[in-house]
């Protein structure tokens, strides 16, 4: 047992989180009381949980075993350089997240089930990142995943909620066990449940490839991987904002931890087979695209945003499958700049989805509306939301100089860097993924160039909008950190990566640092020389980005150019918008949602097999049109094809069962007496 | 020093030169068409009026609208310095590789579009869809492009990739033919030129760019038209540079420089005339068929990438 300043404070942080969950349901009567204390011990969780992963990073973790749980196998808890990063990244969102809740749930009438569960939403991902064996990961996963459920569930008077609500819990349970079977494959080569046994045991291939598969549907259901998604765009926009926030924010990326535990570390890079890379690869790729493709199609805001998420995990999948790629082909390098592309991107969609979304629950607090079509003119209402809003569409949009920027340009070199690989099948995929990642960036700012200009810029499209007012001064300080958090991230790259540096060293055995010759320049407070991107060991090979030259260099130019051009003193003249001699404007004349997105609806209708209907009305003349109706209806492809056939299958066996359901005890008896006799021949 | 010095000599000239090259393109193009045309500083007419007039806002638009035009004209200029015109190792060309230039007029096109629907009007929302739809396209079979010598050079860096051109022996590469063709096409696109879009039309159902530019007046349309002709001239230097790069000066030295403008200039005139005629020859595309174009210029770059993997580096 060896106690750590990381752990001690990661078991404060969780100390905290069980004392919210405690104590703030107890103050029913007061609710304002109950806010400021469910909120506080959050936000101090958050803090705690920062400075665990920090001092996690920087120093060496440490584990410790608890008396709880099955007699035989007390709970093991452990901080490790993964295990360090991921509560790094629950911490950075969960605080600003605390502070928002504050300003948010103001005028929530019901706060009690909220202070029960988001606090225990909390213990369970940072306690699946702790957990060192299999029987506490699967216990605090089960706590994430049905503590979410009834977060989900929270406005359960709406039908659709607990619809969304039900697919959720059915396919968080499905994933859970897949999970299980995962950890039981690798615990029938190891025989036991903790996880410094498993990673020391060796496992058969085939028994690795079970694991492997059964881990990457478990953990990818979760993580809203395509086609697994179908719960993440229904779940997402019903539960309050701030929930959505964390859950698309460390939920998804807690999926991805369990995802590399299992296979980087569990099993470890040297059992990784092509096919899995390969089979990663090819699940990022179609996410990525899959989901920006639907996103640009929603004008339910919060409904656009969550199936960005599901295009982000795509991206993260595409650094890791193409890490495990380079791994496998023993390129170790490489793997672990892929890997830390990999974990950059993960740190920064925790960071701007999480943004986007407390600003979208901004914009339903001030209007009432999650429709799109509903909106505009924000700006001129809610300048603060607006201004933050776009630190985050731009972020996600991968434009520099923000965090989104250079977590995709370390995709981009880990795939142009990659030597030709075995095979012609590899050999294709590589450059295909990276045209796949350029496609979904370049739709992703497309899609929030629309929601941007569709709901803070142009004229309130209904009076909800027109009377919008600015939020308060807690949920604008919840939205400012993390946007300053992607600021830093994007203009300091160099810094962060060192500190990153450390997971693939522990999982690899080998780091970026360490092994690349270093250039020239100077590496420490600015990334001028960005020493450390060497990328081949000839060393030919060279990219740079320097992002504090180019933020630095267009304020000096802009503001060269504004100070020159800008006439001092003299106040610009106002004047009504030109409308081609048309006197009378309608805001209904802007662009709108579905109006912006046409184009594409166009260009890929094989994809999305729109349906369409037009309807002109001509009462007096059939040449005088006097009313036009369109209705365009874009549905999910999989739901379609997969989740309905699914269900109907489902429902077709429960019918032609039901018979059977309805008989005397001698039958259920029997059933019982054939279950015994069937498990009886199977196991011994 | 003096790399720092042709630094910013270089930088300069990308910027006094665009509007000076798009006159050339517009006289041309009047010559071909039996015009006298307006003389090849004209734009710069244009701009040192613009820039005196008094500018006219919309009663509705934003800080968006205002600031958009100095986002707009820093972050192509901040490209265009990037890119070595005359010398090979200019300091500044370290910070931003291709993929970070290409994001830098990601940049300002993202807030361009969003100008477009500052107003409100159908015009500017029309513009920023169509403009971020087919960039959309076009983005990524322009990275796809760059990637086919960025992996024959085995890196992202201009500067690296012009060298490696440069030090290796001349041999036809598929891939590089491929690549041009897509870079050709894209850059047209990006451009705004003929036969995606006409950057001479006002007010037509079919524009793109200037769509989002209507409600500009004064010193903002000003900075805009000028960002517009630096970028014609940095997707015009960028073929040069990647793809055929002899005559750029290796050495800081004056006369290499020189010389080095000298055919620089003579290669972006060939590079005119042969879009002036493209130009004059060649009638605009349905709207609808511009994705097709864009794909079929995707589709030729990714060709070139998977032909780089398998002729060329396993030969």
């Amino acid at each position: 047992m060896m106690q750590s300043l990381a752990l001690s404070v990661a078991l404060l942080a969780c100390g905290s989180v069980i004392m919210a969950a405690i104590v703030a349901p107890m103050l029913q009567h007061q609710q304002n009381i109950q806010r400021a204390l469910l909120c506080g011990l959050l936000g101090l969780t958050g803090l705690l949980a920062c400075a665990a992963g920090f001092s996690g990073l920087m120093n060496d973790g440490g584990n410790i075993i608890l008396p709880l749980g099955l007699p035989w196998l007390p709970m093991h808890l452990r901080v490790d350089m993964l295990g360090a990063f991921f509560l790094l990244v629950i911490g950075v969102l969960v605080f600003p997240v605390a502070i928002y809740s504050y300003g948010y749930l103001k005028h929530e009438q019901r706060l009690t089930p909220l202070a029960i569960f988001l606090p225990l939403f909390v213990l369970g991902m940072m306690g699946v990142v702790l957990a060192d064996d299999a029987f506490s990961f699967m216990i605090f996963w089960e706590l994430m995943s049905v503590s979410s459920y009834f977060l989900v569930t929270h406005e359960h008077q709406y039908i659709e909620n607990r619809k969304a609500g039900f697919i959720y819990l059915l396919m968080a349970h499905m994933a859970g066990l897949l999970i299980m079977g995962s950890f039981a494959t690798i615990y029938a080569s190891t025989g036991s449940f903790e996880f410094a046994a498993m990673r020391d045991a060796e496992i058969a291939p085939l028994w690795a490839s079970v694991a492997f598969l059964l881990a990457g549907f478990g953990f990818g259901t979760k993580a809203g991987v395509v086609p697994m998604h179908g719960w993440l765009p229904d779940a997402h926009p019903v539960a309050p904002s701030n929930v959505s926030a964390l859950m698309s924010g460390i939920m998804l990326k807690v999926a991805i931890f369990g995802f590399i535990r299992i296979t980087w570390d569990l099993m470890g890079s040297g059992d990784f087979q092509w096919w899995w890379g390969a089979l990663v690869l090819a699940a990022g790729s179609s996410s990525a695209i899959s989901g920006v493709l639907m996103a640009l199609q929603q004008h339910d805001l919060k409904r656009l945003l969550a199936y960005h998420s599901i295009e982000n995990i795509g991206i993260i999948l595409i650094a890791l499958g193409l890490a495990m790629l380079l791994a496998e082909a023993e390129y170790p390098t490489l793997a672990a700049l892929g890997l830390i592309a990999a974990l950059y991107h993960t740190i920064n969609h925790a960071l701007f989805k999480g943004l986007l979304f407390m600003g979208a629950g901004a914009v339903l607090h001030s209007t009432g509306s999650r429709n799109m079509e509903a909106m505009g003119g924000l700006i001129h209402r809610m300048p603060w939301t607006a201004a933050l809003f776009l630190v985050a569409c731009i972020s996600i949009s991968a434009l520099p100089p923000f965090n989104g920027f250079v977590s995709e340009w370390l995709i981009f070199q880990t795939a142009l860097m990659a030597p030709q690989l075995d095979g012609t099948l590899l050999t294709a995929m590589v450059p295909f993924s990276a045209a796949m990642l350029a496609l979904a960036g370049a739709l992703a700012a497309t899609c929030f160039v629309k929601v941007f200009g569709v709901v803070f810029l142009g004229h309130a499209r209904s009076a909800c909008a027109a009377e919008a007012k600015e939020v308060d001064v807690w949920m604008k300080l919840g939205m400012a950190i993390p946007a300053l958090c992607c600021l830093l991230l994007g203009v300091l790259p160099a810094l962060f990566i060192p500190l990153l540096d450390r997971v693939p060293y522990t999982l690899l055995g080998t780091s970026l640092l360490s092994t690349l010759a270093s250039g020239s320049g100077s590496a420490g407070q600015t990334s001028t020389a960005l020493s450390w991107l060497w990328l081949t060991p000839i060393g030919a090979a060279h990219a740079s980005y320097s992002a504090p030259i180019i933020l630095l260099g267009m304020l000096v130019l802009g503001g060269l150019v504004f100070w020159w051009l800008h006439p001092k003193g003299i106040v610009i003249r106002r004047s009504k918008m030109w409308s081609c001699g048309n006197p009378h404007t309608h805001a209904r004349m802007q662009y709108n949602a579905t109006s912006f997105s046409q184009p594409l609806r166009r260009i890929f209708w094989d994809v999305y097999q729109p349906e369409e209907h037009e309807h002109a009305e001509r009462r007096q003349h059939k040449l005088l049109t006097t009313r036009v109706r369109y209705v365009v209806h874009v549905s999910d492809m999989a739901v379609k094809h997969l989740y309905q056939p699914i269900g109907r299958f489902t429902l077709w066996i429960a019918k032609a069962l039901r018979h059977e359901h309805q008989r005397d005890i001698h039958a259920y008896l029997a059933y019982t007496f054939a279950t015994i006799l069937f498990l009886l021949a199977a196991f011994t | 020093m003096s790399s720092m010095f042709f630094q910013c000599l270089q930088a300069m000239l990308m910027l006094l030169m665009a509007p000076v090259l798009a006159g050339f393109l517009s006289t041309l193009k009047a010559r071909l068409q039996n015009r006298h045309g307006a003389g090849i500083l004209q734009p710069w007419r244009d701009i040192r009026k613009l820039f005196g007039k008094e500018v006219v806002l919309a009663e509705h638009a934003s800080w968006i609208f205002r600031f958009t035009p100095y986002i707009v004209f820093t972050a192509t200029a901040m490209a265009a310095s990037v890119v070595p015109a005359l010398l090979l190792d200019t300091p500044l060309s370290l910070t931003a590789d291709v993929i970070a230039l290409v994001a830098l007029l990601g940049l300002a096109r993202f807030f361009l579009a969003l100008a477009g629907m500052d107003i409100g009007t159908a015009f500017g929302g029309m513009g920023a869809s169509r403009e971020m739809t087919f960039a959309a396209l076009a983005e990524p079979a322009m990275l796809m492009s760059v990637f086919v010598l960025a992996i024959g050079a085995h890196s992202t860096n201009l500067t690296t990739m012009i060298s490696h051109t440069l030090t290796t022996p001349l041999l036809i590469q598929p891939s590089i033919a491929f690549a041009l063709v897509a870079m050709l096409m894209v850059a047209i696109a990006e451009a705004g030129r003929i036969p995606i879009d006409n950057p001479t039309t006002h007010l037509e159902l079919t524009m793109i760019h200037e769509a989002m530019l209507l409600e500009y007046s004064g010193r903002h349309l000003a900075l805009m038209e000028w960002a517009s002709m630096v970028k014609l001239l940095l997707f015009s230097t960028l073929i040069i540079d990647l793809f055929i790069p002899w005559g750029i000066s290796v050495e800081s030295s004056f006369i290499g420089v020189l010389l080095a403008f000298v055919i620089w200039l003579l290669k972006l005139i060939v590079l005119l005339v042969a879009l002036a005629v493209l130009e004059t020859s060649l009638a605009k595309l349905r709207l609808f068929e511009v994705p097709q174009y864009l794909g079929t210029a995707f589709v030729l770059a990714f060709l070139g990438l998977i032909l780089h993997y398998m002729l060329e580096v396993g030969a």
